[in-house]
């Protein structure tokens, strides 16, 4: 009986999106994480019907199930560790609606995320979750990780803005949560349940999403620190002085001085910390707004300031913002990007335990981030063929999700927990937690084919970074 | 799991592992997997998979360095990629994917056994088509036998239409007309302009552009020296091996090279002139086949220096001004070896913008590769054609009468799409040189 799921999938599915040659096994075998997983077959569904099917089949056979968007996950939530299928829904781009009325969209799951976003503006709304993968990611992704951005600050993140799912459960069943409504208090919440469950309670088929109007007109502004703390104080008293900036984006110095060697952008190399400020709103407003944050951050010792005069040099800024990402991967090939999570008054020392743990295992590390929401991103930079440093960068990772989780914060703010994390679960959660996630996990996928292997450890399971 | 039998894993990997230096497998460690080239990659849009795309690609090539897959798993991949380097370009951390991508070609060029179709096919291409004296030889006598008797007269001798049709009598359809031999031979090869000479520049003919296109380069020269330029057409100069190179004739493209540079580094000129994208791209990095012969390595880097597109030389000269009103919409084709690997953007747009009476319709997408690619489209001809189809759907929301091209291989495959539509009577691809021309390009006192 061993093969013969693969036959039963092809009489189900289209052949020509059944694939099973070499290489295509292994383009699939990977995402933007760690770790190479060959799986048996890679299907590419397109309607929810096929995959009622298809999941029926594991299912009977309890071959593992694998959703996989554009696999750029970071915590390896769609690597097929155990082999089985994966279910690719990225080719599943039939559905994207925006309900004007009722400030909806209703997509199916292969719709990248920009792809919303567009679609609501042109309808003079906006869909404000603002990953800087969204113009590569699927919104399913999304949903399946949580995903946020820089707006998050004010806007929240992914699991704000899902109001309604079509599911189909790791059973075969097709179910509907929530609604066309904002308002919803009928039963248990399963939507969010679903949300940020990373693939492992089911298959997301189509998604019902909240949109908003389109702020009028934005703001941006440069503020520069000697001292990583003042820093840190600007960005709390401008969080409590009654005004919500958009986006607060901090930058280290080390992340400054890899930007400008890379490209420059007029960053100063010399400051300690970097913050970005975006305010949005009615352009009068701004005017009063981002005036009065001037004066908050001088007065905790910004050393000085830049108002962005045009949209042009806005842009410029944010540029730099982004050109973090690629401009430390120049320093050396691999990029270990975590996403710890700290109560906003514990950036500062978060930042300085970091800075202890680069010196300790001798690594280079930057911070960045959106430390509005006290969502850091410290990044290491190592190289994947060096056994030792890896061994290295292993423990200092093990080292930052303690500190996160000492300071009260959390292992992930958006990333997922994925194969990466999972050994670090049980220390934010506790036993408890990880029992109770355990039971839900076993009543809704009782022969554990949805997405095995991730979330919850494996008895030894520990964190690496090395292939073999 | 995969169950590949242990023995056959252990010499394939050795033999793999041989390769690991001329395949670039270093090379390879920069790609983080992120995924930013999926949006950008044509066959990863038309073929529908991520054995299709850049990072899918990039990984296979690993794969193989590493002998997990053989070399006739990682053939198709390879293949059937454009080679257009869209997802260089877009790509964050700056993987060399053009060097991997002909690591992967000449390691397959010398791994695999060649189907007899393949063979027949390369033969004509590489040995009749491109190279250099005899080649010109037979152009020069305007017996071109790609033209009116056709490549498939040729073909049939070579028995090749029973192997593959190869669709050459759709491309056939849409050459331009050939020069006459006279025409031809009254071409000079040194000509200097009426007034100061602002620039003494030596120009690059290209095979493909001085046989089907030989009145392009006319009006090119002409331009050239309307704007001020010496310009020297030298004789020895040859094929500059791009198609070579793209299909893993390492040996082949490095002779071609030589010549090429010998030839011109006898010039003294300012600028090594070309009209051709795909040529002008392979010009530019002349310096990459050299990694392992300092000696050639430094003359490359010398001529390299020197590559300029026609657009660059015009705008920077500013010494033309257009006499007639070209009343038409019009729209811009890129040549994505231009914009991703020359990384000559502006010029033409500032060149359109000059003139008269012209609409300019942006595309909506104009990075997305026509599908050309060298001889892509008649090699996967099937596959080239989904590509075309995605370009024109985009073309044809603009509606535009020209659709101006800055690479021979691109105007015929724009001019296909527009045949293939029926469009023939209301649009057609243009060089933009040609353009320029038409709309009375003279040089300003
Ligand atoms: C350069 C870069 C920048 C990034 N920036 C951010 C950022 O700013 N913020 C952020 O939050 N993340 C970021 N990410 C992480 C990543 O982009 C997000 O997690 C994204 O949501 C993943 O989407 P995807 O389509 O690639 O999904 P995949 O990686 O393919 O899958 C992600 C998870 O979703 C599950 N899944 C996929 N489809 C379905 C489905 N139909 N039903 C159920 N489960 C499904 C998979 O099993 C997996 O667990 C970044 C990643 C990269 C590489
Ligand atoms: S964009 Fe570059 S690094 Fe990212 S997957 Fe593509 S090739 Fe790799
Ligand atoms: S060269 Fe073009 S076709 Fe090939 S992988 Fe890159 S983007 Fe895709």
């Amino acid at each position: 009986m061993s093969r013969n799921w693969q036959e039963a999938v092809k009489e189900v599915i289209d052949e020509s999106r059944v694939l099973t040659d070499i290489s295509d096994l292994y383009s699939y075998s990977f995402d933007a994480s760690f770790g190479t997983f060959v799986p048996e077959a890679v299907i590419q569904v397109k309607a929810r019907e096929e995959v009622v099917s298809v999941v029926k089949i594991a299912n009977e056979y309890k071959v593992p199930v694998y959703p996989r968007g554009q696999a750029t996950s970071l915590s390896g939530g769609s690597l097929p560790v155990h082999g089985g299928m994966v279910l690719d829904v990225t080719l599943w781009t039939d559905t994207l609606e925006v309900y004007h009325d009722d400030l909806v969209v209703v997509a199916s799951p292969g719709v990248l995320t920009a792809d919303i976003n567009q679609a609501a503006e042109e309808h003079g709304l906006f869909y404000p979750p603002d990953p800087s993968s969204a113009h590569v990611s699927t919104i399913a992704g999304n949903l399946a990780e949580n995903s946020g951005g820089p707006r998050g600050l004010k806007y929240g993140v992914t699991k704000d803005y899902v109001i309604g799912l079509e599911v189909v459960t790791p059973e075969g069943k097709v179910m509907n949560t929530g609604g066309r409504t904002i308002k919803n208090v009928t039963g248990y919440d399963l939507t969010k349940l679903i949300v940020g469950s990373e693939g492992t309670l089911g298959i997301i088929t189509k998604v019902t999403l909240k949109l908003l109007p389109k702020p009028q007109a934005t703001k941006t502004m440069m503020a520069v620190f000697d001292d990583i703390a003042e820093a840190g104080a600007a960005i709390s008293q401008t969080l409590t002085s009654g005004i919500l900036p958009s986006k607060m984006e901090l930058m280290d110095q080390n992340c400054a001085i890899s930007v400008e060697n890379f490209q420059p952008f007029g960053l100063p190399t010399d400051a300690e910390a970097i913050i970005l400020i975006e305010l949005d709103g009615h352009p009068d407003v701004l005017e009063k707004e981002i005036q009065s944050v001037d004066e908050i951050v001088r007065g905790v010792g910004a050393r000085y300031t830049v108002l962005a005069e045009t949209n042009k040099e806005a842009a410029n800024l944010w540029k730099a913002r982004k050109m973090v990402s690629p401009a430390i991967a120049a320093v050396k090939p691999t990029k270990v990007s975590e996403d710890a999570t700290v109560p906003r008054s514990k950036i500062p020392e978060m930042i300085h335990r970091l800075n202890d743990i680069k010196e300790k295992y001798e690594i280079e590390l930057v911070v960045f981030g959106h430390a509005g929401d006290g969502n850091l991103h410290p990044n290491i930079m190592c190289d994947k063929r060096d056994q030792e440093e890896m061994m290295r960068v292993e423990e200092a990772v093990g080292e930052i999700f303690q500190a996160a989780i000492e300071l009260g914060g959390t292992l992930s703010g958006e990333h997922g927990i994925g194969t990466l994390k999972a050994p670090f679960m049980e220390d934010e959660v506790g036993e408890l937690g990880i029992e109770m996630l355990k039971k839900i996990k076993d009543s809704w996928d009782p022969n554990n084919i949805m997405n095995p292997g991730k979330i919850f450890a494996e008895p030894g399971q520990k964190l690496v970074l090395r292939d073999e | 799991m995969l169950n590949l039998g242990k023995s056959w894993c252990y010499e394939m990997s050795n033999n793999n592992i041989r390769h690991r230096e001329k395949i670039n497998y270093d090379k390879t460690f920069d790609c983080v997997q992120c995924g930013y080239c999926l949006p950008a990659c044509p066959t990863y849009q038309t073929m529908e998979k991520e054995t299709h795309s850049p990072r899918g690609r990039i990984n296979l090539v690993k794969m193989y360095a590493e002998g997990k897959i053989s070399a006739e798993d990682l053939q198709e991949p390879i293949e059937k990629c454009l080679g257009c380097q869209a997802c260089t370009t877009i790509c964050p951390t700056n993987v060399e994917y053009g060097r991997i991508l002909e690591g992967a070609k000449t390691v397959l060029e010398e791994e695999l056994p060649k189907t007899k179709k393949q063979n027949v096919v390369e033969n004509v291409i590489f040995n009749k088509l491109f190279p250099s004296a005899k080649w010109m030889d037979w152009i020069g006598d305007a017996s071109w036998f790609y033209q009116s008797s056709g490549m498939q007269i040729l073909a049939q001798k070579l028995n090749l239409t029973s192997v593959a049709p190869l669709n050459l009598d759709q491309f056939e359809q849409v050459l331009p007309d050939l020069p006459s031999p006279v025409e031809r031979r009254k071409r000079e090869n040194h000509q200097k302009p009426a007034g100061v000479v602002k620039a003494k520049v030596a120009f690059f003919t290209g095979c493909i552009m001085d046989s089907i296109f030989f009145k392009t380069n006319k009006n090119s020269v002409d331009l050239l020296v309307e704007s001020g330029a010496e310009v020297i057409l030298p004789k020895a100069q040859t094929c500059c091996g791009a198609l070579h190179a793209h299909s893993g004739k390492i040996g082949d493209a490095k002779e071609l090279a030589k010549r090429n540079i010998e030839t011109f580094e006898q010039e003294g000129v300012d600028y090594i002139v070309n009209n051709a994208g795909g040529c002008g791209a392979h010009l530019i990095e002349y310096h990459h086949l050299f990694d392992d012969e300092p000696e050639w390595q430094e003359r490359a880097q010398a001529f390299v220096e020197k590559v300029r597109d026609i657009s660059q030389v015009l705008v920077e000269l500013d010494g033309l001004q257009f006499t007639n009103e070209v009343n038409e919409v019009i729209t811009y084709q890129p040549s994505c070896h231009m914009t991703n690997v020359q990384k000559v953007i502006d010029p033409p747009y500032r060149l359109l913008k000059k003139l008269p009476g012209v609409t300019f319709n942006e595309l909506e997408d104009p990075n997305f590769c026509c599908g050309s690619a060298g001889i892509y489209n008649i090699l996967n001809y099937e596959d080239s054609m989904d590509v075309l189809e995605v370009k024109m759907d985009d073309v044809r929301q603009v509606k535009p009468k020209l659709v101006v091209t800055t690479n021979p291989g691109c105007l015929l495959q724009m001019n296909l799409g527009i045949k293939k539509d029926g469009m023939e009577d209301r649009m057609r691809a243009v060089h933009l040189v040609d353009l320029l021309v038409e709309a009375g390009a003279q040089g300003r006192l």
